[in-house]
């Protein structure tokens, strides 16, 4: 097989493997779902790293730097944001609740 | 690192194997995602997959080596950390909408960016059919991603007015199609081998960039739940394209993952809308409607407003109460106000749940994110098929900044606009308690019937002084 036959494979078993691992996500998650989800596509970002060595000139250079940097706060910033929205969903309160109030608070 | 380790860590086979775990880290950190408890070592993993994905590819020869080249990548880097961290640690719980929007922007951005420079790179040489297909789809989509992600940000923090706004008729669809065509059209120039810059620039990029605006501008802000998943879908699908290009299989599994999900919350949202995507796509949907469909007019119908004394009695009384939240919650930041409602009334002994519709807000989800954030137990949070066969023994809903989607003309009236959207069914309780800011209607603008029943009373004001009010009543009973 040539590698693109590869690829597609790939992309086609992929596209299977999303539908069947999200479609178990509680409706509770969708908004952490989408957000970690939006912070994988920034995987965008190789892009821009593997094709910095073969850039020329001014113009290629810039819109390199540009793309990077798009590509990497779409993924800090996905992540991060999931995490912070993740720590968020509690279980009911036990005994320990006038603690967690105190972090709340910040 | 001597050179055998270093041909070793450099080598294809091994890159490639970094690729594999990298994705698998991916795929396992999002079946994380399906519960609370394994979700945050989810999105970790996930992390620590992409981290992995990155190093592999500076170890790639050649990608990480000359003076230039190294500098160029850290200061990308470096701009893209500075901006993203402030921006998500500090962002409010009710703006990750746009906040999502934005990220979702920059990353269409630079899938069309580096198929910019992809065409460059190979410009006037041969450019294999297999890398300029992907390279040219990737270039449309990305460009519309990143535009329309712009717009539904710019509607969601209200720089660009939430209403829908398009052309009369059908001229709007028409236009959407022609630039469509003539974007597929100039990628098949240039697939079919003329290399021209301009065509490229101003052919695919450009157009695609106006198709973006054109598409996302029409659809009114009650949509957006459904717009907001299908371009993150979209920059999915384009990262694939940018993959199966680059022959990167990390790229191409990780797009795909992303179109996929986003494809299937897409219709999920549609469905609870009971609308198809491109009867939304084709946008005009929020503020275009007129009057509402038959039934009485506004006159003789009389709205029964209350005080918050009067809530608070009702409410510290009931055996269970509902708590229906929407998008004006989030507008005043009551969420906390309502965890302390929710918390004296816990201590009176009244049982208290929260409805939450599926489209609930201005993204998939978004109410559970704002209660969790003020500390309401997740367990306490009901879906709208659970919750509903349970109205009919709830005393009081109180529905706080929530309109379309407790709308009984949706069941009701056929010649409404949302008839046959599922919706909360509120008015099936024994009382129900409407906050709202003023008669104005909801983002549809469609007249709700609730609000004239003679069960309901309204309690007009900002969402959060009245349910700081009503706490504040309902603790010195």
């Amino acid at each position: 097989m040539n590698s693109l036959v590869i690829d597609i494979a790939i992309l086609v078993l992929a596209g299977f493997v999303g539908f069947a691992v999200i479609s178990k996500v509680p409706n509770t998650l969708h908004t952490p779902l989408m957000s970690g989800t939006n912070a994988i596509h920034g995987i965008v970002v190789l892009g821009g790293l593997l094709l910095m060595h073969i850039a020329n000139g001014v113009l290629e250079h810039v819109l390199l730097v540009i793309a990077v940097a798009f590509g990497t706060i779409n993924v800090v910033g996905g992540f991060l944001v999931t995490d912070r929205m993740l720590g968020m969903f509690k279980q009911k309160p036990a005994a320990d609740e006038p603690a967690r109030e105190e972090e709340t608070r910040q | 690192m001597t050179p055998l380790a270093t041909s070793f860590v450099q080598s294809t086979s091994f890159i490639d194997a970094c690729y594999i775990v990298a994705f698998s880290l991916f795929i396992y950190g999002m079946s994380g995602l399906t519960g609370p408890a394994t979700a945050v070592r989810g999105n970790k993993i996930a992390a620590a997959g992409m981290a992995l994905a990155v190093i592999a590819t500076l170890l790639t020869p050649g990608v990480f080596t000359g003076t230039t080249t190294i500098l160029l990548i850290l200061l990308g880097v470096a701009i893209g950390t500075a901006i993203g961290v402030p921006a998500a640690l500090y962002v409010k719980m009710t703006a990750v909408p746009q906040m999502v929007a934005l990220f979702n922007g920059v990353g269409g951005g630079a899938v069309a960016l580096i198929a910019w420079i992809e065409y460059r790179h190979d410009y006037g040489g041969s450019f294999a059919l297999r890398v300029m297909i992907p390279s040219l789809f990737a270039a449309i989509v990305g460009s519309v991603s990143f535009w329309g992600s712009n717009i539904a940000f710019g509607k969601l923090q209200e720089i660009v007015p939430g209403r829908p706004i398009k052309l009369p008729g059908r001229s709007q669809t028409l236009l959407n199609v022609v630039l469509l065509l003539i974007a597929v059209t100039s990628a098949a120039i240039l697939a079919a081998g003329t290399h021209s810059q301009a065509l490229f620039v101003l052919g695919v990029l450009v157009v695609s960039g106006i198709l973006g605006n054109m598409v996302v501008l029409p659809i009114g802000g009650a949509d957006m739940p459904v717009v907001i998943s299908l371009l993150n879908a979209l920059t999915g699908l384009s990262a694939a394209a940018t993959g199966l290009a680059l022959d990167n299989p990390a790229m191409i599994v990780a797009g795909m993952i992303v179109g996929a999900s986003g494809t299937i919350l897409t219709n999920l949202m549609a469905k609870a809308m009971n609308r198809s995507v491109p009867a939304i796509v084709a946008g005009g949907f929020g503020g275009a409607v007129a009057a509402p469909a038959g039934g009485a007019g506004a006159a003789g119908r009389t709205v029964r407003s209350t005080s918050a004394q009067d809530v608070a009695i009702q409410l510290a009384y009931a055996r269970l109460v509902v708590v229906a939240p929407g998008y004006g919650m989030a507008v005043a930041q009551a969420q906390h106000a309502v965890r302390e409602l929710e918390r004296a009334l816990e201590h009176k002994g009244v049982e208290v749940k929260f409805a939450i519709h599926p489209v609930a807000g201005r993204m998939p989800g978004h109410m559970n994110v704002l209660l969790a954030e003020a500390d309401v137990p997740y367990d306490l949070l009901r879906e709208m098929d659970e919750i509903n066969p349970e109205f009919s023994r709830t005393d009081v809903t109180l529905v706080i900044g929530a309109n379309d989607v407790t709308n009984p003309a949706a069941k009701n009236e056929p010649g409404s606009p949302i008839y046959g959207m599922p919706i909360l069914e509120v008015d099936k309780s024994a009382s129900v308690v409407v906050l709202k800011r003023s008669m104005a209607s909801g983002f549809a603008g469609i007249d709700n019937p609730l609000f004239y029943e003679p069960k309901t009373s309204m309690l007009f004001g900002d969402a959060k002084s009245s349910v700081s009010e009503i706490t504040a009543e309902v603790q010195s009973l």
